[in-house]
């Protein structure tokens, strides 16, 4: 069964744990003995209807201020297909944690409560979806039964967010607007009874006709070398098998293809998935390949079809979003970490600062901080093969690692 | 999940088609794979139950033609269910993986930890300790678990590569974003990373891939006759004198099963007739209870998961 993965993106209070409670309640993904926990927190709570935040709310903290904190994964399948939802929490401090979402995701549900309509969160979501590059947005204007199921309202938010849409960066992105309400179920699995005036699909059915497209999926063929397999038995003394999983694109036995950094050229002699042998296997496969010439291949290289190079880049130009308390500062050295190769570097330039509220770039202090995003010129002291984030998510992208803390401080989208 | 591939000669090693990738399979190969890469001494839990036997058969893909390139290890509670430890012994042999084990009852002998009393009494949360000792002992860096991510909310939360200090806590407030499908197993001395292959499996994923791959599982995952108790709902073993019983709480033989395999203390049978694979993978599929529903070590309060992992617990 194929799995669509979303990314859902709310403030506090929009009702982001309803819908998705709402979801899985509708979908019958939600069990008895945890629909009774539901309940019985619900009644504890003094509440008279399911609180279903309850079921997403995984830390004690959490359910103490009653908002997400971390990025929660959450599981429900239908007859077609499975579905993963990466909950994230909306404040500007846990930008971090929406781009971590967004960044696994093929699909983002941007939740709006019809009575405030657009607001600065929503800039923020949406131009996070955008910079991610995030396929298809659903804007589900939620607490519609709060507003009269009122047409009027869903139309006027609906047009304020076309008015941001038209700042997109990203033409080829499908924004779909959903009135619903997550409480009373319409519009969510079940079609509403109460919004005659809406034609268009539930959220659930326009999930189901969204084509699943992994991340790994677009682009040209690239593949990072894993490790090297080395039995060293009788049976496979001189068996070489270069593990990975494909991204990109499909590979062939017979392809001519080039290992960077070393620029040498051989051919696919065996496509190896556990024992059995392939002649072609497809973008997001992982598997064990073979060459017909013997070349030195170590984790950190890359195979990839003759004819389709990447850019060997030294000095990168990219969009950070910066995820630690320390700031990132100019001189300041990290690990890149692109795909499987992991390459010292050195901060050059914070250039500017990029607002998320669409209103542009601003020049920056020299500093960029916890979760404000902006563009970097970073010095590599070996060069990574890469494409721009535009052309090849996988490989357009990278992390930046403290070397003293040993975290994943930062994330950044190649220009 | 969709079936792998059909019509393959294995007979001739010929090419025979074009392979598709089983997203969540490849997902799991290439952590497996990130582990052996990033790793100085990577060890594998293996508790008997099918999620670990799962990731068994993962890793020998992910390395074929090469052996699993590290070891499996076993925290043995003393509570096993029999047929999990003939099964574990048997796989082992098969394999030629080596095969660690460590026992709560040294823990409990060397004073390190109490056993608990009562009525709910489950050496579950005691085997932290041993855990924690045995990734001591041998200097493991990467611990890699069956933990899925649809089987609790704290564990909703975790990270496919958990970083955890001296003391196994795991501090779920400050842990590393996870972007795309990079990992980042850095750490320092002292530190470990539990990893998590098959996080975004659900428990229908695991049977459907055991279906699938025709793997086998102890015989205790099927109907069987066996003698049981009820209490609180919940029905439980009366054999092999782990699980604490009243006077009052009368044994009767049932047609039962387990859904999950961990300490038999803290596992409760389901009735059902279910003796196949695919008859289990029907009944989960209409099921109206979740896997942990059975696990009387997540009730004892809403944040029992969190608690646990929080002092090092899977």
């Amino acid at each position: 069964m194929e799995v669509l993965k979303i990314a859902t993106a709310g403030s506090v209070d929009d009702g982001k744990s309803t819908l998705i409670g709402r979801l899985l309640y509708d979908t019958h993904s939600l069990t008895d003995d945890k629909i009774e926990a539901i309940r019985d927190s619900s009644r504890k709570k003094g509440y008279d209807y399911l609180d279903f935040s309850l079921a997403t709310d995984g830390l004690v903290a959490e359910r103490e201020q009653g908002i997400t904190i971390d990025v929660a994964h959450i599981y429900f399948s239908t007859a077609e297909r499975s579905y993963i939802i990466a909950d994230t929490p909306g404040h500007v401090e846990y930008t971090r944690n929406m781009v971590t979402g967004a960044s696994t995701s093929q699909v983002a549900i941007i939740l709006i409560d019809a009575r405030k309509g657009v607001i600065e969160q929503t800039y923020r979501h949406f131009f996070i979806n955008n910079l991610l590059r995030i396929k298809d947005v659903i804007v589900a204007v939620n607490k519609m039964d709060l507003v009269g199921y009122d047409q009027t309202v869903f139309e006027d938010i609906k047009q304020n967010f076309e008015r941001l849409n038209a700042n997109s960066t990203y033409a080829e992105q499908n924004v779909s607007y959903i009135p619903i309400s997550a409480l009373k179920g319409d519009n969510v699995v079940a079609k509403s009874n109460e919004m005659p005036w809406y034609q268009g699909e539930t959220i659930l059915q326009h999930l189901e006709g969204i084509e699943s497209i992994d991340v790994n999926e677009e682009g040209e063929v690239r593949f990072s070398v894993q490790t090297v397999i080395r039995p060293k038995t009788d049976e496979f003394h001189d068996f070489r098998g270069f593990a990975g999983k494909i991204k990109g694109g499909n590979l062939k036995v017979g392809d001519q293809v080039t290992v960077l950094p070393s620029m040498t050229t051989s051919k696919i002699e065996s496509i190896y998935f556990y024992d059995k042998r392939y002649k072609e296997a497809e973008a997001g496969s992982s598997v064990t390949i073979t060459l017909e010439d013997e070349i030195n291949i170590a984790r950190g290289d890359m195979l990839v079809k003759s004819n389709e190079l990447p850019r060997v880049e030294k000095d990168l130009t990219a969009t950070v979003c910066w995820m630690d308390s320390k700031q990132l500062r100019p001189g300041t050295r990290y690990v890149v970490q692109h795909n499987t190769n992991r390459v010292l570097s050195k901060i050059a330039e914070v250039g500017s600062v990029i607002a998320t509220d669409f209103s542009g770039k601003k020049a920056s202090d020299g500093t960029l901080g916890l979760n404000e995003i902006g563009e970097v010129k970073i010095k590599l002291s070996k060069p990574i093969f890469s494409d721009s984030y535009i052309a090849n998510k996988s490989n357009g992208s990278f992390v930046l690692i403290d070397e003293h803390s040993n975290t994943t401080a930062g994330v950044g989208f190649i220009n | 999940m969709e079936t792998l591939v059909k019509e393959i000669d294995t007979t001739e090693q010929k090419d025979v088609k074009v392979f598709r990738a089983n997203a969540l399979e490849s997902e799991a190969i290439y952590i497996f794979r990130e582990v052996v890469a990033q790793f100085e001494k990577p060890v594998l839990l293996f508790s008997g139950g099918k999620d670990s036997i799962t990731l068994v058969r993962l890793a020998q893909k992910a390395f074929w033609p090469a052996k699993i390139p590290f070891p499996l290890m076993h925290i043995d509670t003393g509570h096993n269910f029999p047929e999990t430890i003939e099964f574990r012994d048997g796989l082992v042999t098969e394999l030629g993986v080596e095969l660690i084990v460590r026992h709560v009852q040294d823990s409990i002998d060397q004073g390190k930890v109490i056993e608990e009393t009562g009525k709910y009494a489950s050496r579950n949360t005691l085997q932290t300790t041993t855990l924690l000792d045995a990734i001591e002992e041998f200097k493991f860096d990467a611990c890699i678990g069956g933990a899925r991510r649809d089987e609790e909310k704290a564990r909703a939360k975790e990270r496919i590569f958990s970083v955890r200090d001296d003391f196994g806590q795991w501090d779920e407030k400050n842990q590393r974003p996870e972007l795309f499908d990079m990992l980042n197993g850095k750490i320092e001395i002292g530190q470990n990373v539990r990893v998590f292959p098959i996080s975004n499996w659900t428990e229908l994923d695991v049977w459907n891939y055991i279906e699938q791959e025709q793997i086998e599982i102890p015989s205790i995952y099927f109907a069987h006759k066996r003698n049981t108790f009820l209490r609180d709902g919940l029905i439980w073993s009366a054999e092999d004198g782990v699980v604490f019983r009243a006077q009052d709480e009368e044994v009767r033989e049932r047609t039962v099963r387990f859904r999950t395999v961990g300490d038999m203390s803290c596992t409760a049978a389901v009735e059902s007739t279910a003796n196949t694979i695919e008859k289990v993978v029907a009944e989960i599929r209409e099921s109206k209870i979740s896997e942990r529903g059975a696990r009387i070590d997540d009730k004892r309060s809403e944040a029992a998961m969190e608690k646990r992992k929080q002092q090092g617990y899977f």
